[in-house]
């Protein structure tokens, strides 16, 4: 549970959407606000798994000892069927989130370390260093995502795994393809603050590297991260998903997963059987419309040419751009606040 | 994938490339024709290195099956118990010369595997290019148009919903509804037995059924073929028309607010003719490189709706040989897509370009 709390916290702590709400106005807000909200479900289905779900995820019998059964349809005691495998789909359902919980917090807290870092080091010092990390970034960022997460998955557990194995796995997959991406962001924002006066006045007085690297450079070059982290965390349920579809997944018995579910159901497709496909499938669609639209919101807020404005005026507006960016220079002070962010997102329903 | 990374990383490879051209045309397209060699070679380089960190390909696919005196043997007589750094060089200069290694499975040359089920491939991401094109970029235009009101919010939330929606799970619902409920299309597969026996035993098939199918010019087979394409081609067509419909309508809207369509309205140009004329075409340029970065997604897509309506091209065979442990198959089909992916980004590097000057520098 600690992990969890953790874990929920920095994913939260990241965004600081209450300024955003604020801002927003009329559609815009509605799909923020409308993004919240499934990521709420979502985050909460996670957490609260064990006292959701009816049974656990490799449950094959109830209490009484008899078995589910394969294939049944939904019913009162199986409120959205079982399986081909005799799994009570509902259970799967809510643990999977949990699984998919786990990775994303897995794989967006690697690729940031890992990609921060990397992008801080070819930003700040520039030269063949930049060179050589920018050319890497950019083979891989250009080759299909899938593929090299079938392949790393493949390094990392050999296929089949237990919970964490194929957590990890499925997690590192992702992360490979979100380092070039978080690497070439901050290496960006490094390089255009790296020629502001207070960091030059900085080296004036003689601070070390690592003081102005992460003191003066690191800390305001963040402002594009809480965008990329929910379109990420979308993204890694996608991956996940995907690899699970592949066959490359977590065993059923180690752990609920969606894609894996998906894999399974599509021979019942054919024969007509919708409640094994149609249920999994859904809860990944939410809950990356959650993160997406939470994404997209924050992405058109933090963009004037696509901001709206509380006043409204039409699209003269482009030409005077005033007032300065919400989304910029918002630091430490929103930190405090966006951690209470799910009770006020219900709030403003 | 995101519209905003790939839009906020654009301008990033050609800035690396500015320093060294001159900017002159032929300068730009040769500097970035040299740095296909090292795209390619740092992909292929690290499939092979994760591949190989953690065995050889043979203990992978049999480890347990065999004794292990018997494995040594094998791995021994496949080379696989050499230095590292030999089967590197001898893989690199291997795929310098076009091979790209034997599959364990069945024996058959990565390169022959790729030349008969590439074609499918191909195929299915042409038809679903089309439907990306025809769905997503007048609904692009539209949402941009009517910012803000219901048809943007709509067209909006279908992009979302199109990306939210992973192409397996969109191909299971089409199949459900419209092959198992509806009856109207075939289940799975790219025609007929029937139809594929005529198309295989066709002189010099080409492999993309269409045209077999208009060359033996009969009715019954064109129309299997094209029965059997359509939801293929709509589940991975509509994940990509969502991600053109954003970039058209980001762009329409940030060309709206353009100094020179601002000048333009205040000339008395008509608020139609400045949506038709002043602000839609410049934004489509944009659609070139998206397009770009598509193909990249297209395949990983393929893969999965291939799996799905059990399509025989590339990405089927590649999960079958992930689910067969034929690793060596795997590494070299991966290698070949990190070639294709190079090359079209290049070539579409290349359009941009000549469409755009500003890109050239």
């Amino acid at each position: 549970m600690a992990t969890d709390a953790q874990a929920r916290g920095s994913l939260w702590r990241r965004l600081p959407v209450i300024s955003q709400v604020r801002s927003s106005v009329g559609l815009q807000r509605g799909m923020l606000v409308a993004g919240l909200i499934l990521t709420g479900i979502f985050v909460l289905t996670a957490i609260f798994a064990p006292l959701l779900a009816p049974y656990g995820f490799s449950q094959l019998r109830g209490d009484d000892g008899v078995a589910f059964g394969a294939l049944q349809e939904p019913s009162a005691a199986h409120l959205l069927g079982t399986t081909t495998g005799g799994y009570d789909v509902l259970s799967r359902l809510i643990w999977g989130a949990r699984t998919a919980l786990y990775v994303i917090i897995v794989a967006v807290l690697a690729s940031i370390v890992v990609g921060v870092a990397l992008g801080l080091l070819a930003g700040y010092f520039g030269g063949w260093l930049d060179r050589i990390l920018v050319v890497v970034a950019d083979a891989l960022y250009s080759f299909p995502s899938l593929l090299l997460a079938i392949v790393v998955a493949i390094v990392v557990s050999g296929g089949q795994s237990s919970m964490w194995g194929g957590i990890l796995a499925a997690a590192l997959s992702i992360t490979v393809i979100f380092i070039p991406q978080y690497l070439r962001v901050t290496r960006a924002e490094v390089v255009r603050i790296k020629s502001e006066p207070f960091v030059e006045s900085a080296r004036v007085i003689g601070s070390s590297h690592v003081r102005i690297m992460t003191r003066h450079v690191l800390r305001n070059s963040t402002r594009t991260l809480p965008l990329i982290i929910t379109l990420n965390a979308s993204e890694a349920i996608l991956t996940l998903a995907a690899l699970g579809f592949l066959g490359f997944g977590i065993e059923p018995t180690a752990a609920a997963e969606w894609g894996y579910d998906l894999n399974r159901a599509v021979s019942d497709v054919t024969s007509g059987i919708w409640w094994t496909a149609l249920f999994p499938g859904l809860a990944i669609v939410l809950s990356v419309m959650g993160l997406t639209l939470v994404g997209e919101s924050l992405n058109d807020l933090a963009d004037p040419r696509l901001r709206r404005r509380a006043a409204g005026s039409e699209p003269a507006e482009d030409l005077l751009a005033p007032e300065g960016d919400p989304g910029a220079g918002d630091g430490d002070t929103d930190l405090a606040e966006a951690s209470a962010t799910p009770t006020t997102k219900e709030g403003t329903v | 994938m995101t519209t905003t990374a790939p839009v906020a990383a654009g301008p990033e490879p050609a800035a690396t490339v500015k320093k060294a051209s001159g900017g002159s045309l032929g300068r730009y397209i040769a500097v970035r024709a040299l740095l296909i060699i090292p795209t390619v070679w740092i992909l292929v380089t690290t499939v092979f290195v994760l591949m190989r960190a953690t065995g050889d390909p043979i203990t992978a696919a049999l480890g347990g099956r065999l004794p292990a005196d018997q494995l040594a043997e094998r791995v021994h007589e496949a080379g696989y118990d050499r230095p590292l750094i030999v089967q590197y060089l001898e893989y690199l200069g291997n795929i310098l010369t076009g091979d790209f290694g034997t599959a364990l499975s069945d024996h058959r040359p990565v390169t022959e595997i790729i030349t008969t089920f590439g074609a499918a491939t191909l195929e299915l991401a042409f038809y679903a290019l089309i439907i990306a094109f025809a769905v997503g970029i007048p609904l692009g235009r539209m949402a941009a148009f009517r910012r803000d009101r219901w048809p943007d919010a709509t067209a909006r939330l279908g992009a979302i919903v199109a990306y939210a929606t992973p192409v397996f799970f969109a191909g299971l619902l089409l199949k459900l509804i419209f092959s198992v409920w509806l009856g109207w299309f075939p289940v799975a597969g790219r025609a007929d037995t029937r139809s594929e026996l005529t198309l295989q035993r066709l002189d010099g098939a080409t492999g993309i059924y269409l045209i077999d199918a208009i060359r033996t010019g009969d009715w019954n087979i064109i129309s299997d073929v094209l029965l059997h394409a359509v939801l293929p081609a709509v589940a991975l067509g509509l994940l990509t028309a969502g991600v053109f419909l954003r970039v058209v309508r980001t762009n329409v809207i940030s060309t709206l607010g353009a100094g020179y369509v601002g000048a333009a309205r205040s000339r008395g140009v008509s608020e139609r003719r400045l949506l038709r004329k002043h602000a839609y075409r410049p934004a489509l340029i944009p659609i070139v490189t998206v397009v770009g970065l598509q193909i990249a997604m297209l395949l990983s897509g393929a893969v999965l709706t291939e799996t799905t309506f059990e399509w025989k091209g590339l990405g089927f065979q590649l999960a079958e040989y992930l689910t067969a442990r034929d690793f060596v198959a795997v590494q070299g089909i991966v290698a070949f897509l990190a070639v294709v992916v190079a090359l079209t980004n290049f070539i579409v590097d290349v359009i941009a370009a000549l469409i755009d000057p500003r890109v050239r520098y």
